[in-house]
């Protein structure tokens, strides 16, 4: 008797080491969005440094990555290059500037460079707020027809863009040709 | 040139621990006394070369050398110098560097107080505590090196300090909560020394029991802080928040009270001596499990580092191998120790056994709560999370429990058991307590226009009553039976003043939400709202400058009826290198009241979304707090008759 109770311990703490390391795997960080299958929610906004209103009925055509972005996230920072060199490649991203300034972040895209093909201004985060954004910076991948297929919270790095979005993001282009 | 120096004095102290860890066995291999001689001379070099390394890393913050990626990460030139130090340990790879500087503290600390123990069990310890920072000090160099370079072209500025650590709480709350977590790792040294030598004497857990208690009563300090930070620093008015960064110190600590509690039967009664080693075993285990969780990136929380699956195996086999070969080695050689007999009926024994066994659930509560999200994911239950309702819902009938029998321990005595002198002990006080909490809360509620009749008020009073007067009537008989040494025991003065400490807190916890107002306004500078027989005008707006922020400040007025009481400044920075928005609240305080503001979101032109609370009694729940890490400090220096 005494023995099983001096084993209890190890056998409690080998389960939870098996949860822990299941969980190593397990990326917190994917909170699957509510809107995945849906289209972008309707706006009318105007875009960074131009006059022209917006709607979501000028972001259909084509599949791009729409990218949440603002001066005062550090992290996008650290994501800009990436996005440079993804527009680089030809890859379509959109930016959705959030509850940012508007002079702060057309000198910032000034100074680091603009992969974007243009930014949608959103100062009071109406658009950001029915798309389920909590934070930046996050990229949505949206098809030819405007619905999302698939949302990244976080930085968008290398590794992330080639096991998250890049197959994707292709297929949806040739499914347009 | 410096950052070398920091990176060559952890790899010397890497060297350092693997002498430690070697030399006790090759005294049990030749029986050569040397090799047990050396053992202190190595913890103080260890010790120095962790010292020296981190002064080296302290030492490139305040040079700014941005070529250091950590540094250049964590500090920024308009840093206020007392931040630069802070920001030492601000993040993961500093933080880790504290955690050993605190270990070889602790190790050395063993090397030169272990004279009540024999050099062998002693170089037992150490070996122990050389594993561990063998362990860590891998961990450092491999995976998470603060010295690292950023090559060739370093950086003219650095991203700054998070601004949340930006703060004097921020910056002695890690050493504190380290001095505890890392503390625990003696009595875990000691419990492993005590299995491989297949007994233990008295002497000994009577040696081992202050360093417990110092390390728990730091633990309590550093949770205290911890808690205290959130309120003023969060803005959300709020001081616990079951996040699992924060279960995670507190699993460790109920732990650790428990074994404070059964130590003392060990050691006064010779009983319960697996329980004890288990229980050391457990609180280090705990500590152990916290740092993976914090570090591993596998749960969510606000307060976790930065994620890296690579240092979270590494963090998982080092929990594996520490917590799995001290438990395995627990299974098989536990047996072994011996134990008096456990002497039967109501005795002080028996309630702090049923203490341990309330610490424990709590414990074991907090642990299912916090990993259940994992589990739930998993096993593909779906993505949840466990707040606030599941844990108070066992909290706060199984701290009632624990309120009830401190109380009954106090008319107890060790040994003997005599259930109807226990209860005639307790009659007085129990009626005194329940009548006078009755008529309180009653009084509270026909005299003050703010508060009315509340059930969590008056069970808290009554638990508070009872934990005091149940003291105050054991004073008493000491005093009338003339055994005034007892009272001047540091061990039953401890006691006494974290017991206080601890009755009020639950003061605090309890008035405090049984009788907090908050409101949730829109306001626009000159209105002006009611709350809990105050009148609060929204003065003015102010933009304002500081050293490193940019900031929008709303300056509000407090009136009591017409009379200005006094003024708060609550405010919503921007820090110029450019990270989110933070926010500083407005308190003003009277230790028997909180009036809290803060600033939410700009609306519109004018308006402000605005945060008002008034909370009573909310002081009393750290005032307590650390009266509790007091009461543990003073218990350390009872000085032990052999």
């Amino acid at each position: 008797m005494k023995k099983i109770l001096l084993s209890a311990p190890i056998i409690f703490f080998l389960l939870t080491l098996g949860f822990l390391y299941r969980g190593l795997e397990n990326d917190p960080k994917h909170l699957p969005s509510a809107l995945i299958g849906k289209n972008i929610p309707t706006f009318e906004l105007r875009t960074l440094d131009a006059e022209n209103v917006l709607t979501q009925e000028q972001l259909l055509g084509q599949p791009f990555l729409l990218n949440v972005w603002a001066t005062w996230c550090y992290a996008c920072r650290i994501e800009h290059p990436m996005l440079v060199e993804l527009s680089k490649r030809g890859v379509k991203i959109i930016g959705l500037n959030y509850k940012d300034q508007e002079s702060l972040a057309g000198d910032w895209l000034d100074d680091k460079g603009d992969p974007y093909i243009f930014s949608i201004f959103d100062p009071d985060g109406k658009l950001g707020f029915d798309l389920g954004v909590y934070g930046a910076p996050e990229t949505y991948l949206v098809d030819a027809y405007g619905i999302i297929m698939h949302k990244r919270v976080g930085v968008l790095d290398e590794r992330i863009w080639q096991n998250e979005f890049k197959d994707k993001y292709y297929a949806l282009e040739n499914a347009i040709k | 040139m410096i950052a070398e120096i920091g990176q060559i004095s952890l790899i010397l102290a890497l060297c350092t621990c693997v002498l430690m860890l070697v030399t006790p066995i090759l005294y049990t291999q030749f029986q050569n006394g040397i090799w047990l001689r050396l053992s202190r001379p190595l913890a103080i070099n260890h010790l120095l070369l962790i010292l020296t390394s981190f002064i080296c890393l302290t030492v490139c913050f305040l040079i700014d050398d941005f070529s250091v990626r950590y540094v250049a990460q964590n500090s920024n030139t308009l840093l206020p110098l007392v931040y630069k130090v802070s920001a030492v340990w601000g993040a993961h790879e500093g933080s880790l560097l504290l955690w050993m500087l605190v270990l070889g503290g602790w190790t050395a600390g063993v090397a030169f107080l272990g004279s009540k123990i024999s050099a062998k069990f002693r170089s037992h310890m150490l070996s122990v505590l050389a594993i561990i920072s063998l362990g860590f000090l891998l961990f450092l160099i491999f995976t998470s090196n603060p010295f690292e370079r950023i090559l060739p072209i370093a950086p003219e500025e650095g991203g700054d300090l998070n601004p949340l650590l930006q703060d004097f709480g921020l910056i002695i709350h890690p050493p504190l909560l380290y001095m505890g977590y890392v503390g625990l790792a003696v009595p875990f040294a000691f419990a492993i020394a005590v299995l491989i030598s297949g007994t233990m004497e008295k002497e000994y857990i009577a040696w081992c029991r202050p360093w417990i208690n110092i390390a728990w009563a730091f633990l309590t300090a550093g949770i205290t802080l911890g808690s205290w930070w959130a309120y003023y620093e969060l803005g959300w008015g709020g001081w616990w928040f079951w996040d699992p960064v924060e279960n995670a110190s507190l699993m460790p600590w109920l732990i650790a009270t428990a074994l404070m509690h059964s130590s003392s039967v060990t050691e006064k009664k010779g009983t319960i001596v697996t329980w004890t080693i288990l229980l050391s075993i457990a609180a280090f285990s705990l500590s152990l499990l916290g740092t993976f969780l914090v570090r591993s990136g596998v749960l969510t929380s606000v307060h976790a580092f930065a994620t890296d699956p690579e240092r979270g195996v590494f963090l998982l086999v080092m929990l594996a191998l520490f917590v799995g070969g001290s438990l395995f080695l627990f299974a098989f050689k536990g047996h072994k120790l011996a134990s008096n007999q456990n002497a039967n009926g109501w005795t002080r024994e028996l309630l702090l056994v049923i203490n341990n066994m309330l610490l424990v659930s709590m414990t074991i509560i907090v642990l299912i709560g916090t990993l259940y999200p994992l589990v739930s994911d998993i096993l593909n239950l779906g993505k949840i999370s466990v707040g606030p309702p599941y844990f108070d819902f066992f909290f706060v009938p199984t701290t009632v429990a624990l309120a009830i029998f401190m109380g009954m321990s106090a008319s107890s005595r060790w040994s003997t058991s005599n259930l109807s002198e226990s209860m005639k002990r307790v009659i007085l006080p129990l009626v005194i307590c329940l009548i006078s909490s009755i008529f309180v809360v009653f009084a509270i509620e026909a005299f003050s226009r703010n508060y009315s009749f509340s059930w969590s008020a008056l069970i808290t009073f009554i638990a508070v009553l009872w934990i005091f007067l149940t003291l105050i009537e054991d004073i008493h008989l000491k005093l009338r039976t003339k055994m005034v040494g007892v009272i001047k025991n540091k061990s039953f003065l401890g006691m006494t003043v974290a017991h206080c400490g601890l009755a009020i807190l639950i003061l605090g916890v309890g008035l405090s939400s049984a009788y907090s107002t908050q409101e949730d306004l829109r306001m626009k500078p000159g209105s002006s709202t009611y709350i809990s027989g105050y009148r609060f005008n929204f003065r003015e707006l102010n933009e304002i400058e500081g050293p490193n922020y940019s900031a929008s400040q709303g300056v509000f007025d407090i009136y009591v009826g017409d009379n200005l009481r006094g003024s708060v400044a609550p405010e919503k920075r921007r820090y110029f290198s450019g990270r989110d928005v933070m926010t500083e609240a407005g308190i003003r305080t009277n230790l028997l009241k909180d009036i809290y503001i803060s600033l939410g979101e700009p609306i519109n032109n004018n308006e402000w979304s605005v945060r008002l609370y008034v909370k009573p009694m909310v002081r009393f729940i750290w005032i307590g707090g650390f009266l509790i890490a007091v009461g543990g400090i003073i218990a350390s220096f009872n000085r032990r008759k052999s």
